[in-house]
């Protein structure tokens, strides 16, 4: 019958596995970030873009922008041009407009997402109100500005792009947030 | 025997005796029997409890339109029907077969850690008095389903949510606990001479869950961890305002979700293994195949969880993968109910309730397998998703599986437990009407979700009258004759034909070897096993 290891040394080992499991489903937050990064599964898109292009005249593309609200908020919210014909490597720049219609102060949050999501590596922005809170004073209205770069090396086939946001109202929340928003 | 459970036995193996007199040898004791009986017992309070709240459910979808609750409770009953029977009506159920069984199966005094195993039974009241006294409280109780997805858990939860998060936590820690338990007895108290392959399949079954069961409960506690953290510390693992996102929810909970549904389901295969060779008095055909399938299975069941996820939007390549792997574990499920089949071929067949149960089981299961295979198919799920086919689906597999190999256990193994035979023409009548009523009950679930009937909703379209007025006949059917159970298991317990140390003239095993009732303590010398 003692053919396996001693009792105590055996449950201590098996505990080790259910601490390291534990700490696995943590794992899986970065895990499953890393994942959608590099098959750009989810269109999430990446942070602030530091790189340079040479623009390739011969290549147009059509960026669509989109803006929604999320639950709950009751901003205006919109691009100011639907969309841009752009060139791959070239920098462009499109302002959104965030007007607060409330009468308290509120703190809004763009997140970006890009469409097709496969395209969403190729997708690159160098300024983005979505890097940061935006707070509104009662009767606020803002113009914000988010400069891209669609990259030369965008798969041939794709000649649609769509860039799309969603506004979300976090007024009151506390704590860390934001800083991971891409 | 291991120098860990001589504490709580101290100069008890020299003089055998019967268990402290009153209350306080439930509360305290560390005796496998004892404990075994407790957890069946709170199973089968929250299979009640779980059960009348299915009867609100179908109460108010006998007919369409609103008649008897409010929506708002009707999703706190769904939630609460899932969370109750899953967490405290199966598992446990098996975790008390277990404690009564695998001691005797494999010739050992008692569980390995008998003063862990009764922290881990007293956790559960703990677990489940917290989660279901957020019924009372203001806001009501949780109403986002078993599956509890954020944000309806999060950022939309009733105020209870925080006690249905400690609740969790609790019956993880108790599970986790109670598979240590498993798997320490298991590999360390086996009498001389009993080798892992003569093992009982109840015994590698429950040994398979145990580990599956201490790869995911911790799991599950991070998801509802994180949850806590998005609650109540500003994070936001699935807030997409705060750069996170729901849908790693949905990849978190179903990595523990769908081994879930085999820690579920695995012992009762297991205990049926032992029970359709009895009634069919032959060797079970095919043992070592059955090991090995039921390891595939567990395996497997690792790399198939975004099935539950195929319209969430994962790309082609995880569609397919998730699909081919889904259908994968019809393989080696396939291998089980092909040895059962044969096992059953040309055999002496008789069929008492266990019997009745056992195939039953099998057929049901079977049905359940395949309506699995059809949601395994990523295109097709993308109609069959959230409807009531998908509750078909489950509901296949967890009570006619699940539950009948509870039942088939039950009856099995009661006159071993009691020392009396229980009533057979009762327990037959227990088993037909639950077998009609359950059919009943579920198999119109098919149709309706077919043509589209969304699941979780109190309220339906008139093209559904007809089917959803039989399903509810059919649970109430089903619901009542549960009654008639325990009245049968008073009534043995009460009295009853004496039973023999084998009342199965074809049964095998050690646990038939002690006489019944089994005696308060057994195997205090390790029978031999040749
Ligand atoms: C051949 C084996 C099986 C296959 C191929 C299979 C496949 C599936 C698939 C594809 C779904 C997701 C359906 C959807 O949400 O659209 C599902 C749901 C489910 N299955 Fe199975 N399954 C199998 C066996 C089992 C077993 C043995 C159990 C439990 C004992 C089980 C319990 C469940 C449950 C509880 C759900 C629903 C979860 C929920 O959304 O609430 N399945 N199954
Ligand atoms: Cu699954």
């Amino acid at each position: 019958m003692d053919d396996g290891l001693p009792t105590a040394r055996l449950v201590r080992r098996l505990l080790l596995v259910v601490a390291a499991m534990f700490a696995f489903g943590f794992a899986l937050v970065p895990l499953y970030e890393v994942m959608c990064q590099a098959f750009g599964i989810n269109g999430k898109t990446a942070g602030a873009y530091t790189g340079e292009q040479q623009m390739d005249a011969a290549r147009t593309v059509r960026v669509q922008f989109l803006a929604s609200n999320a639950a709950g908020m009751n901003w205006e919210f919109r691009p100011l041009q639907d969309e841009l014909v752009v060139h791959p490597g070239a920098s462009h720049q499109m302002l959104f407009v965030a007007h607060n219609p409330s009468d308290r102060p509120m703190t809004g949050q763009a997140v970006p997402s890009v469409a097709p999501a496969r395209a969403a590596a190729w997708f690159h922005k160098t300024e983005c109100f979505c890097f940061t809170q935006q707070v509104l004073q009662p009767g606020e209205r803002i113009e914000m500005p988010v400069r891209f770069i669609v990259d030369r090396d965008l798969p041939a086939d794709v000649r649609h792009l769509t860039l799309g946001y969603t506004l979300f109202d976090i007024t009151g929340r506390q704590g860390p947030q934001a800083q991971a928003v891409r | 025997m291991s120098a860990v459970i001589e504490p709580g036995h101290a100069g008890h193996d020299e003089h055998p005796h019967g268990p402290a007199p009153g209350l306080m040898r439930w509360v305290l004791t560390t005796n496998h029997k004892d404990i075994g009986s407790l957890y069946l017992w709170f199973s089968f309070t929250a299979f009640l409890l779980g059960g009348s709240m299915a009867m609100v459910i179908r109460a108010e979808l006998f007919q369409p339109g609103l008649q008897i609750v409010q929506p708002e409770f009707f999703n706190q009953m769904t939630t609460m029907h899932g969370l109750i029977m899953v967490f405290g009506a199966v598992m446990p159920a098996f975790v008390g077969l277990a404690n009564w069984m695998i001691p005797l199966m494999i010739g050992a005094p008692d569980m390995a850690l008998p003063r862990m195993n009764n922290f881990s039974f007293w956790l559960l009241p703990a677990a489940f008095g917290l989660l279901v006294s957020t019924l009372f409280m203001a806001g009501g109780g949780p109403n986002f389903g078993w599956t509890f997805y954020a944000p309806l858990s999060t950022t939309y939860a009733p105020e209870s949510v925080t006690f249905f998060i400690f609740a969790v936590h609790l019956m993880g820690i108790s599970s986790i606990m109670g598979a240590i338990n498993v798997i320490a007895t298991v590999l360390n108290l086996r009498a001389p001479g009993m080798t892992l392959m003569k093992m009982p399949l109840f015994v590698w079954t429950w040994l398979i869950t145990a580990f599956l069961l201490i790869a995911v409960m911790p799991v599950l506690a991070g998801v509802v961890t994180m949850m806590l953290m998005d609650i109540h510390f500003g994070t936001s693992f699935f807030s997409a305002a705060g750069g996170g996102d729901p849908v790693l929810f949905q990849h978190v909970f179903w990595f523990f979700g769908h081994p879930e549904v085999y820690i579920m389901i695995l012992p009762a295969f297991g205990a049926v293994s032992s029970i359709i060779p009895t009634f069919s008095r032959k060797p079970l055909f095919g043992y070592t195949s059955m090991v090995y399938a039921t390891g595939a299975i567990a395996f497997l069941s690792f790399i198939v969880w975004a099935h539950h996820m195929f319209t969430v939007g994962i790309p082609l390549t995880g569609e397919l993968f998730f699909m081919y792997a889904t259908m994968l574990i019809a393989v080696p499920t396939g291998v089980k109910v092909f040895n059962w089949v044969s096992t059953m071929w040309r055999g002496s067949l008789t069929f008492e309730a266990p019997m009745l149960f056992a195939v039953a089981f099998v057929i049901l299961f079977t049905i359940g397998g395949f309506s699995g295979l059809m949601l395994a198919i990523a295109p097709a799920d993308f109609q069959y998703h959230d409807t009531y086919f998908v509750v078909a689906h489950f509901h296949y597999v967890l009570v006619p599986g699940a539950i009948f190999g509870i039942f088939a256990s039950a009856y099995y193994w009661l006159p071993k437990w009691t020392g009396h035979l229980y009533d057979e023409t009762l327990a037959r009548w227990h088993f037909w009407l639950s077998f009609v009523g359950m059919n009943l009950a579920f198999f119109p679930m098919h149709f309706v979700g077919l043509a589209g009937m969304p699941r979780r909703i109190p309220d339906y379209n008139l093209q559904f009258a007809d089917f959803n007025m039989v399903s509810s006949l059919g649970a109430f059917l089903f619901g009542a004759t549960q009654l008639l159970f325990l009245y049968i298991v008073i009534k043995c317990i009460r009295g009853g034909e004496a039973a023999p140390a084998k009342p199965w003239d074809g049964a095998d095993g050690l646990e038939w070897s002690v006489p019944s009732p089994a005696p308060y303590h057994t195997f205090s010398t390790p029978p031999e096993v040749k």
